[in-house]
């Protein structure tokens, strides 16, 4: 038999040889692929952001659509984070009651159901609806406006569309999700206390008094004005994908979901490190 | 007599040494990905002049324009408006040569969620805030009288048909008093006689403001109409150029072959 010429058992041992390894690598190349991509995304997005940045602090400054945008984002998204804000309310009541009556604290209620809604539920419940509403909505009109070439028309015009349509849309965010927080913890607590007043008598200022006793500012405004945070990130990924929409249809579809999904994503992965700074920093 | 290229950078016979056109293309390559678009394209348009621009479809007779406006940048090659080489300007000194452009786009982008006459007050808005409301109102009213629309300005863009859109694009391209008007497939969509009022009116607007205008179309009967110079683009590079009764008499096959189908 000359060398060229292979056994049966040979070429099964080739075989088997390379197989294994195709899925390994198939497997790698796709992370491989996927990390460049989010590499790509996320460096783009920093290009946006300064583009932006740029744009904002240079005149003329558009007040007329940033006035708009504020009505936008703040006045039509204040009855859905008010629904919210009452759901959460009556949630954590329920659940606040439940728990403290089993370890016999029921006097501490009032701190329980204050703390909650103020530090944790309320500014969380809010970016993540806003996020679902303003972020839907903003990825999917920039979308539009860019697959009709109306982006492209503004800025034909001699107009920085960076500073009409995006710097204005977050300025607009980080500005209102903090008065959105306070809508929904405000909400929050109201119908707490009514949840637990049902149950137990239990006057509204005995119920303010309780909850808020001892408490400093700094317990409390770190946690609203952190929102501010959010509405910089619901607003960036917004804009960004609504404005590098590309593909017609489809693609508005793909931004406005990118828009809520991406953003809702990074808000929670923000909050972690926001809670911590404010720990450290505030604490 | 036509001017035809056997190499993009040959000079026309006929251009005056120093001279400064309006708008110049020399030698300009766009490519998007592995797709060649433009390889090579050179043209000049000197004030109250006409070119056409035509060719098939998808030979970057759009993109051309839109690297002309600064939409896209070239990847080698100058662009000059004035003189002045625009590749590659930041947005904000962009939009100072832009202020004095004027482009139609192919669907006319008017901002939906705005009415007619705001969207033509649109850049009069951002640009000439020394000017009041009423005196703004004035010249939004002018403007849609010159395209031919009369009334009807409350309207929202989706309320008008494609010929109206058009119209209104036109206005709102004029907005600013441009010296060069940039046209993309004006006719395009339109019934024959929709077509035709657009031509006049293009034919109209060129004799009493003198621009320079490059227009994009494959309606050889718009081109014919309303241009001075027909430019011939054919895969990437400018062919053929010239009067129409000249391109008539070129060699090319090509060009033979898109005038007879034309």
């Amino acid at each position: 038999m000359s060398d060229l010429e292979r056994t049966p058992a040979a070429e099964t041992a080739s075989r088997t040889r390379i197989q294994p390894d195709l899925p390994m690598a198939s497997a790698l190349g796709a992370v491989g692929n996927l990390a460049n991509e989010f590499l790509e995304w996320f460096g783009n997005l920093g290009l946006f952001a300064w583009q932006v940045l740029r744009a904002a602090v240079t005149p003329p400054f558009e007040w007329r659509e940033l006035v708009r945008q504020l009505d936008e984002v703040g006045s039509k998204s204040l009855p859905l984070v008010a629904m919210a804000g009452a759901a959460i309310g009556v949630v954590v009541s329920l659940e606040a009651r439940y728990s403290l009556s089993r370890f016999g604290a029921k006097s501490m209620f009032p701190t329980t159901l204050v703390y909650s809604v103020i530090q944790v539920m309320g500014p969380i419940i809010t970016g993540l609806v806003v996020s679902g509403r303003v972020g839907a909505g903003m990825g999917a009109e920039l979308a539009s406006m860019k697959v009709t070439e109306q982006i492209d028309a503004i800025e034909a015009s001699a107009i920085n569309p960076y500073r009409l349509l995006a710097a204005t849309r977050i300025l607009a965010c980080i500005l209102m999700l903090p008065l959105l927080t306070l809508a929904t913890d405000a909400c929050g607590l109201l119908t707490g206390w009514f949840a637990q007043a049902l149950v137990e008598p239990l006057s509204f200022h005995q119920f303010i008094s309780s909850g808020f006793s001892g408490a400093a500012f700094n317990a409390f405004l770190p946690q609203t004005f952190k929102t501010a945070v959010y509405g910089l990130i619901i607003g960036l990924i917004a804009c960004f994908e609504g404005m590098g929409a590309r593909g017609g249809a489809a693609g508005v579809g793909r931004a406005a979901t990118n828009s809520v999904v991406l953003a809702s994503l990074f808000l929670i992965l923000a909050d972690v490190v926001l809670v911590k700074f404010i720990l450290v920093c505030f604490s | 007599m036509a001017t035809t290229y056997d190499h993009p950078m040959k000079q026309a016979e006929d251009e005056i040494p120093g001279s400064v056109s309006v708008v110049a293309v020399e030698c300009v390559r766009k490519a998007f990905a592995s797709h060649k678009v433009l390889d090579g394209v050179s043209l000049t348009v000197d004030r109250g002049e006409t070119l056409a621009v035509l060719g098939r479809s998808g030979t970057g007779k759009s993109v051309l324009l839109r690297l002309i406006v600064g939409l896209e940048t070239p990847d080698s090659g100058t662009i000059r408006i004035h003189g002045r080489d625009i590749a590659g300007l930041a947005l904000d000194r962009m939009g100072e040569i832009r202020k004095k452009m004027g482009f139609l786009f192919q669907h006319a982008a008017l901002y939906d969620s705005l009415t007619i006459a705001e969207n033509v007050a649109f850049p009069l808005e951002h640009h000439r805030r020394d000017m009041s409301r009423a005196e703004r109102g004035d010249r939004v009213a002018a403007l849609l009288a010159e395209v031919g629309l009369e009334h009807g300005f409350h309207k929202m863009p989706s309320e008008i048909s494609g010929g109206m859109q058009k119209r209104v694009g036109l206005a709102r391209a004029l907005a600013l008093e441009p010296e060069i008007l940039l046209l993309d497939e004006p006719t395009a969509g339109l019934d024959p006689i929709g077509s035709r009022e657009i031509d006049d009116l293009i034919l109209k607007l060129q004799h009493e403001r003198q621009m320079a205008s490059i227009v994009v179309t494959h309606d050889m009967h718009s081109a014919r109409t309303i241009a001075n110079r027909l430019a011939l683009l054919n895969e990437g590079c400018v062919i053929a150029e010239g009067a129409f009764e000249d391109l008539q008499q070129s060699e090319i096959g090509f060009v033979k072959e898109f005038l007879k189908q034309s």
